[in-house]
């Protein structure tokens, strides 16, 4: 068994570390301050690519895996986790369920703009009545000649506002409960969509989580993604692979707090000695090292594991519940060894210990993580 | 017709304070990473951007090193260079700049039919910046070092470059093809694309040796044919620690300071 990475991934690690050193972590400060969407650094990872890091370059990606997608994720997170969401819910939310039910008319038209940059993509499942329990969609889509008529709204939608391409879930046979949910590629022009509050959040702060609501929004019937009734599952399958992101997201934030905080023991004096030679600090250090490997090495397994096309959902499940609950634990004893300094904004692990916290709760909180955990040991 | 340029680069431990071993008086490699050496990504960013310009145009980087520069050849190629040619072999180990030159020369020739050559104006392992000036001297072609701005003429036959000096700077236009050394300001080197690596790690790097090149490892290359050999480096001792000055008052602190450079006649 082999635990080194292969050398393309060394190398694009490289490459990402330098590009969220220079391009993502100057502005990430600025960003949650203002609670604005980062444009500018959106841009240039559109540039090299970050918008189709997994997919084939004859659909405008990068030809990459999810391996090198996890280990993007992870770096930018380091600096921040704003523009790690952005990308994260692009990419795996939007991007990867067209390319994996979309027809070739659906991939030439939203998935070549999406992963060449193009266009940025969303995805909404979330109602105010189904959260965790996304089966109870009441988002309701009636086909109507060659249109579907779309009515109902979705929240704490990810890039909303800014996305162009949008995958909504919709009930087109209530009866038939999960059976009975539909996707569907909803463009951001269509008439009758719109978008409502703007979310004020504790952590994240620069991603845009928006309302999304449409009123007799028209979808033509050629949207539909995958087939009707399957829309449940498409949304399952997709957040199955969106855990791989959010896990990488989370361990990139504890990763950034670890790195940021070896820095400032080493500086910081108190009773005369740097905080580093305390053994409270060391010993810290080494605990918090050693969770973010162990989380390191779920997260990788994951990635790998979907890109040998095995059974990846259990791993991606404990990948995320664990890397984020390391993450959130971190954060949190890193804002400690700051002392006074960690509270106050001009450090950065005060907005990773608020920007943490999301990565226990979205694309599955970490209960629904466990339960997905526990239905593969087969007990009921 | 397109237009051809090569850019030479090299694979340089990635330090600015290289350190150096005590007893054998050579740099410390060990542990230390290797990259792309900072002049020469500025120089491969100049030919990107004139590819970028100019769609036809095809860049290729050489090197000369162990078999692991072929990592940096991958990261080159991964920004946007089209293809890369490493000369590697262990009758080139140990060449000085003479040396040097000579291999990279005849990668050039081999090559051929090249309208620019782009090199960094030095290494930060070596900083002798003779490598560069010497391949255009053995290619017969002229050369505009330290260059800072560069245009390339609308017919590609010709260049104009400003060659930053201490105090000042120059205007020249010399025509194609030349050899000319970049530094920092010349531009912003791009990163690699994620694609890129992806597609430059399945592609071919040609590896060159002695045999390849028809070069005579007794007059031409490796540490034997190399007229100069460093004998001896060393790091400058520390500094000691300076003196602190304190005092109740800034005029307290400032007679302090005058009696102390008085004392040493520096005053």
């Amino acid at each position: 068994m082999d635990f080194t990475l292969p050398k393309e991934h060394l190398i694009l690690q490289k490459m990402y570390r330098s590009f969220a050193e220079n391009e993502v972590k100057p502005m990430a400060q600025q960003t949650d301050e203002e609670e604005r969407f980062p444009v500018e650094v959106v841009e240039k990872l559109k540039q090299y690519g970050f918008f189709g890091i997994v997919f084939p370059k004859e659909y405008g990606g990068q030809g990459g895996d999810y391996l090198a997608y996890a280990m993007a994720l992870e770096e930018i997170s380091k600096a921040c986790a704003t523009t790690g969401t952005i990308v994260g819910a692009h990419h795996s939310l939007c991007a990867a369920p067209i390319f994996d039910y979309g027809t070739e008319e659906q991939k030439q038209k939203y998935l070549v703009p999406l992963l060449k940059g193009e266009t940025l993509g969303a995805f909404g499942l979330t109602e105010p009545n189904a959260g965790s329990d996304a089966a109870g969609q009441q988002t309701r889509a009636v086909l109507q000649g060659d249109h579907y008529v779309l009515n109902g709204s979705k929240i704490f939608i990810t890039n909303a506002g800014y996305a162009d391409t949008y995958i909504i879930m919709a009930m087109t046979d209530k009866s038939k409960g999960t059976r009975g949910i539909s996707a569907f590629i909803v463009e951001s022009g269509f008439p009758g969509f719109s978008i409502g509050t703007k979310e004020k959040k504790m952590g994240i702060r620069g991603s845009s989580t928006c309302e999304i609501i449409m009123e007799d929004c028209i979808v033509p019937k050629e949207n539909l993604l995958g087939e009707e009734g399957k829309g449940f599952v498409v949304a399952m399958h997709t957040l199955d692979a969106g855990r791989i992101s959010v896990a990488s997201i989370a361990l990139g934030i504890g990763e950034g707090c670890l790195e940021e905080t070896v820095r400032y023991v080493q500086e910081r004096k108190q009773f005369g000695r740097r905080l580093s030679a305390f053994q409270n600090t060391q010993f810290e250090l080494a605990d918090m090292k050693t969770k973010l490997d162990a989380a390191q090495m779920l997260v990788y397994r994951s990635a790998r594991a979907k890109d040998m096309k095995i059974p990846y959902g259990t791993y991606s499940a404990m990948a995320k519940m664990y890397a984020s609950e390391a993450a959130s634990d971190v954060a949190r004893r890193c804002v400690q060894l700051f002392g006074g300094y960690g509270f106050i904004r001009d450090y950065n692990v005060e907005r990773m210990m608020r920007d943490a916290k999301i990565t226990e709760i979205y694309e599955g909180t970490s209960e629904v993580q466990k339960m997905i955990i526990s239905a593969s040991l087969g007990v009921k | 017709m397109g237009f051809h340029i090569i850019v030479c680069a090299k694979q340089v431990p990635d330090t600015n304070e290289i350190k150096i071993d005590p007893v054998k008086k050579t740099l410390i490699r060990d542990g230390v990473p290797s990259i792309l050496n900072n002049d020469d990504a500025n120089a491969l960013e100049e030919a990107l951007k004139i590819k970028d310009r100019y769609p036809d145009t095809r860049v290729t980087v050489v090197t000369m090193g162990p078999p692991q520069a072929k990592d940096m050849l991958v990261e080159c190629l991964a920004m946007g260079a089209d293809d890369a040619v490493l000369a590697s072999d262990r009758a080139l180990g140990g060449s000085d700049t003479w040396a040097t030159s000579n291999a990279l020369a005849a990668v050039i020739e081999k090559i051929g039919g090249y309208d620019l050559i782009f090199a960094g104006r030095q290494a930060i392992d070596g900083d002798t910046a003779q490598v560069g000036p010497q391949i255009a001297e053995k290619l017969s072609i002229p050369q505009v070092t330290y260059v800072s701005e560069f245009q390339l003429a609308e017919d590609r036959k010709s260049v104009t470059v400003k060659r930053m000096l201490e105090d000042g700077y120059e205007w020249i236009r010399v025509e194609t093809p030349c050899l000319l050394t970049a530094i920092k300001e010349l531009n912003e080197p791009r990163y690699m694309m994620i694609g890129g690596v992806f597609d430059a790690m399945r592609k071919d790097i040609p590896v060159w040796g002695v045999e390849d090149l028809g070069l005579d490892p007794d007059r031409e290359v490796g540490l034997e044919a190399s007229p100069t050999n460093v004998f001896r480096s060393f790091t400058p001792a520390p500094k000691g620690k300076g003196v602190v000055l304190s005092g109740d008052s800034c005029a307290d602190v400032a007679e302090k300071l005058i009696e102390g450079l008085k004392a040493k006649h520096v005053i």
